[in-house]
């Protein structure tokens, strides 16, 4: 085992000593040494200067960094609903037992462990699996063997066949902005109309953000434009982890000019030099693409200083991987994260726009919503709203998957309806559409005549399918699982509100509900809605919320006859005693009361 | 000139720019309730004690500014019957055994409770497992007890300037960690005279041999008066 | 039959589950005001009429948490048979000291405690005739439905008496600043 402190040592020098690096630095100390032993923790701490209790808070709020040994494969497999509806806890069972491991625990050979973790970006493609934060979509039972294999021949990854990590597009419609762009036109286009024009144009677009906020973009970058100080930043949001949504994906992978060109674009009219790509760990299969691409732009004097030898447009771009957490998707907690901070959304106000990264003006902007920079530079602010609804212009992109015969990306203009998408997407004999992810809406067939936009169904492009087969309180269960695990802890409201709604779906799900979980549910959603610290909380009951509203038999048939059941299974209460007392008579069993 | 102000409750009430509800409202004697606020440090807005509908949305009063014509209701049968609830969350979240705590009486979190009504925390009990830290000669840390209010983290950073506390982990897993070799208090550098070790608002950080002396049953901060009749609510009570 | 009008009598329940009968003993607390109770209320099952089995009745307390079947036997015929119950003092509203064991194993607890003194061996006593402890100490609401819950470690004489006058006279049970105790 190779000892921390070289490493470490060369890797705190990569990153200048500089502590808003943190997170990368621990990233690359795992990626190296397997995990976050207390001597890399001490190692880090005094390469950074800084205490070791914010090097532990970090390793231990990221979900992909490990201060116990998980061996040298950490295998982690993605249990979104959509992933379960393909099948994927069999083949996590299989998995296990051929290595002979159970959840969570490494091997005793100290080679592997294997868990289950959030959402990965491939519900078009599941079940998935991150193996070291590389993806391998479209398992099989053969994929599963195949990797044991792998994992016991203790083969390096890099030596694995690339084709277990192939990751598919699945571009399924296009319409404007899944149309490839030659490099530099958008630029020039921005440049031509300068500064201030490229903001009108922007303004004029009236384009909101692609995210799931939909602030009109063309306000924020003139926040920050006017905001006072010379420094500001751009921030990619592309942690793209609202379970369901896998459409900045693609355009990461196959049209990411359109990214970064929009993200100089962003720059040039704010008057920000640097901007940051906010990748979530999940899709670490495109760092290196990115990273090329971003070298390659820097030498085609499309990134830098003077771009396209406009004097003064500087503008330059850094990845910055997040390592498994949701709330990093919020804006205030991603900019937190790039300081080297837990992701913790912060108190607004101020805006980010007034007080963002390192206290200076900073756009947040989704994936999608700069790559619209493109269009807008390109075509003028005007032509793009022509296209969609008055009050949602231009294109959404969807991300389908669930019940349906094509999943993948579709591009519409908003004001789609959802059926013409089922219909589009092969979806027949549905029950119901979540659409928004997790935090989103569940809509039933007498719905399906709305239409994808802000004033009607939002979404930053989740949308699943479940057939009239799927069991919809196990959708909402899922969902609950997923908020309890993705909270940050900052507020009570939702910190022991998203724990106390997966427990009582839970208790429902082992039979052993009433009619009192019921109201208990309802109370918890409400007061989550009202109290919590961020979205994440206000929107962790929605699917609950909706499952019970709209699929009530769903749940009642799960209950018990009574009004009231206890808090817990009472005969498995019972299980040590008699275990202990081998006795097995009458009076050492509890029965549910009928 | 006439005052600038907001309302509370329907009641004009005068601030200065810059002032957040709550400030202004303990200025003009009102009590908004609060756990993780403290006047000498910047707010933290986590607790959620403080939530009142400004404009009919929720805030927290310790971190919203105050602006003029702002409606604010602070005393309303549903903020009441939220605060309660919020109340019963802290309490089982953690092992709040008030009988045996050094703390009963003049604990914060216990005396909101008393507020608020509490007559059971009602939710299921999570009877979580978390340990006591004696390792320190005069400071002991009960962790059953903590409510994540990270005053001591912002005492020991901001006053101290040793940085002896931080939280740690995500969601449930969130814990208060201490910087030290081993982990414990023992090896750290608090001290007893640290602002961190006497800033606890609850029976988590607790000075030693002092017990249950610090005052007789009747006479403790809270045993006389609610916390909303506090002259000065944020004030931790002396330590002992 | 008297001339006067017999009033039908409060049925009251009581138990004590995992408790220390502390509550009890501040029952009985409310000293003379017991004149006034046996006026308008008996007892039906109680550790103070030995009444082993519960018939139906107004008002149920329960002290004490749910620490083993027995308790929950008993907790379950109580709820059956009473129209209100109400979880009296800290155990019964939160488990209480007994549940300070709740972070333990409850074997490591009974082989630890019950060994052969001479060779060490664990001999925990397994005899039908007595109750098995749960897992864990439970509040009584964990275990059936709980409709008032009246704090203290005891509720003082003059809470109790508070609560139950405010009860059985219909009224919903509140009870002052000072009256109000979790310790």
């Amino acid at each position: 085992m190779p000892t921390a402190d070289p490493i470490v040592s060369a890797i705190v020098e990569k990153y200048r000593k500089n502590p808003t690096y943190v997170l990368q630095i621990l990233r690359e100390a795992q990626e190296a040494l397997d995990w976050i032993s207390p001597d890399t923790v001490e190692a880090v701490a005094s390469g950074l200067n800084i205490p070791r209790t914010r090097v532990q808070s970090v390793v231990q709020f990221y979900s992909f960094l490990y201060d116990k040994p998980r061996g040298r494969y950490r295998l982690l497999f993605a249990d979104n609903i959509t992933d379960r509806m393909a099948g994927n806890i069999a083949l996590f069972e299989h998995m296990l037992n051929r290595l002979k491991i159970k959840r969570g625990v490494v091997s005793s050979d100290g080679l592997v462990s294997v868990d289950l973790a959030s959402d990965t970006g491939m519900c078009d493609q599941g079940p998935a699996l991150l193996a070291n934060n590389r993806a391998i979509p479209r398992l099989t039972m053969r994929r599963v063997d195949e990797i044991c294999d792998l994992v016991k021949a203790r083969a390096p990854l890099d030596e694995w066949p690339a084709d277990l990590f192939r990751v598919d597009d699945n571009i399924r419609r296009r319409e404007t902005l899944l149309t490839p762009i030659t490099s530099g036109v958008a630029l020039d286009a921005a440049i031509a109309r300068g500064r201030q024009g490229m903001l009108d144009e922007v303004k004029r677009a009236n384009v909101r953000g692609r995210g799931g906020a939909g602030f009109p973009m063309g306000r924020k970058w003139e926040g920050a434009r006017n905001a006072p100080g010379a420094e500001r930043y751009i921030v990619c949001n592309a942690d793209e982890g609202e379970p369901g949504t896998f459409k900045d994906r693609v355009l990461l992978n196959s049209f990411s000019v359109r990214v970064l060109e929009g993200m100089a674009i962003a720059g040039y009219a704010t008057g920000a030099t640097k901007g940051f790509i906010y990748l979530r760990g999940e899709y670490k299969h495109l760092q290196a693409k990115l990273q090329r691409e971003i070298d390659e732009m820097r030498a085609d004097a499309r990134l830098g200083a003077s771009i396209r030898g406009c004097p003064g447009f500087d503008f330059d771009i850094e990845i910055y991987m997040g390592a498994g957490a949701y709330i990093c998707g919020e804006g205030t907690a991603m900019v937190n994260s790039l300081e080297g901070k837990l992701g913790r959304p912060r108190v607004r106000p101020p805006s980010m726009v007034q007080v963002g990264y390192l206290g200076k003006p900073t756009v947040v902007d989704n994936v999608e919503s700069l790559a619209h920079a493109t269009e807008i530079a390109i075509e003028g602010g005007a032509r793009f709203a022509k296209r969609g609804t008055r009050f949602s212009t231009g294109t959404k992109l969807l991300s389908i998957s669930g019940d349906c015969e094509r999943p993948g990306v579709y591009e519409y203009q908003f004001g789609v309806t959802i059926a013409r998408v089922l219909e589009d997407c092969g979806a027949k004999a549905v029950s119901a559409v979540q659409i928004g992810g997790a935090s989103g809406v569940l809509l039933t067939p007498d719905e399906f005549s709305r239409r994808i936009a802000f004033e009607d169904v939002p979404t930053a492009g989740a949308f699943m399918v479940f057939g009239v087969d799927r069991d919809i309180f196990e959708v909402a269960r899922n969902f609950a699982h997923f908020f309890a695990h993705e909270s940050c802890g900052f507020c009570t409201p939702c910190r022991v509100g998203t724990t106390i709604q997966r427990n009582i779906m839970d208790k429902i799900a082992e039979g052993r509900g009433a009619r009192y979980e019921v109201n208990e549910l309802k109370r918890v959603v409400e007061f989550m809605k009202r109290f919590s610290h961020c979205g994440l909380g206000e929107t962790a009951g929605n699917a609950v919320r909706d499952a019970l509203n709209k699929f009530r038999p769903a749940f009642e048939r799960r209950l018990h006859a009574k009004d009231f059941a206890p808090a817990i299974d009472l005969e498995r209460a019972l299980e040590p005693a008699r275990r202990i007392t081998a006795r097995d008579d009458a009076e050492a069993h509890l029965e549910t009361e009928s | 000139m006439a005052e600038t102000t907001f309302n509370i409750d329907e009641l004009p009430i005068p601030f200065t720019p810059g002032q957040t509800i709550l400030e202004a409202a303990k200025a003009a004697g009102i009590y908004i309730p609060h756990l993780c606020y403290q006047p000498e440090f910047k707010a933290h807005g986590g607790c959620k004690m403080c939530t009142v509908m400004v404009n009919g949305k929720p805030q927290t009063a310790c971190t919203h500014k105050a602006a003029a014509e702002q409606e604010v209701e602070v005393d309303t049968p549903e903020l009441n019957a939220s605060r309660r609830t919020l109340v019963q969350m802290m309490f089982i979240e953690g092992n709040h055994f008030c009988p045996g705590c050094e703390k009963s009486g003049a604990c914060q979190l216990q005396a909101l409770a008393y507020e608020y009504e509490m007559l059971t925390p009602h939710f299921v009990e999570l009877f979580p497992e978390r340990n006591i830290d004696a390792s320190h000669p005069d400071v002991l840390i009960d962790y059953n007890r903590c409510v994540l209010c990270e005053l001591c983290v912002r005492a020991s950073r901001d006053v101290d300037h040793k940085e002896v506390f931080a939280i740690a982990g995500r969601g449930q897993d969130a814990r208060l960690i201490v910087n030290s070799p081993s982990g414990k208090l023992g090896d750290s550098a608090l001290a007893v005279t640290d602002r961190a070790a006497q800033v606890c608002p609850v029976g988590a950080i607790i000075v030693k041999r002092v017990g249950f002396a610090a005052a007789p049953i009747g006479e403790r901060m809270y045993d006389k008066n609610p916390i909303s009749a506090e002259a000065d609510s944020c004030e931790i009570p002396e330590a002992q | 039959m008297s001339t006067t009008q017999e009033k039908v009598k409060v049925r009251l329940a009581t138990t004590s589950l995992a408790g220390c009968f502390g509550c009890h003993m501040s029952l009985l607390d409310i000293d003379e005001r017991l004149f006034e109770l046996a006026e308008i209320a008996e007892f039906d099952r109680s550790p103070l009429t030995d009444i082993k089995h519960c018939g139906p009745c107004d008002i149920a307390l329960i002290e004490g948490g749910v620490c083993n079947s027995d308790n929950v036997h008993v907790v379950r015929e109580l709820r059956a048979n009473a129209k209100i119950l109400v979880a009296v003092g800290a155990c019964a509203i939160n488990g209480g000291l007994p549940a300070l064991r709740n972070r333990l194993d409850v074997n490591d607890i009974l082989t630890q405690v019950y060994r052969d003194p001479r060779t060490g061996e664990p001999t925990v006593p397994n005899s039908p005739e007595l109750p098995l402890p749960l897992d864990k100490v439970y509040p009584v609401n964990e275990i059936v439905r709980v409709d008032y819950s009246l704090p203290g470690c005891p509720p003082s004489g003059d809470a109790i008496w508070k609560f139950l006058t405010d009860l059985i006279l219909g009224r919903m049970p509140r009870l002052d600043y000072s009256l109000l105790n979790y310790d």
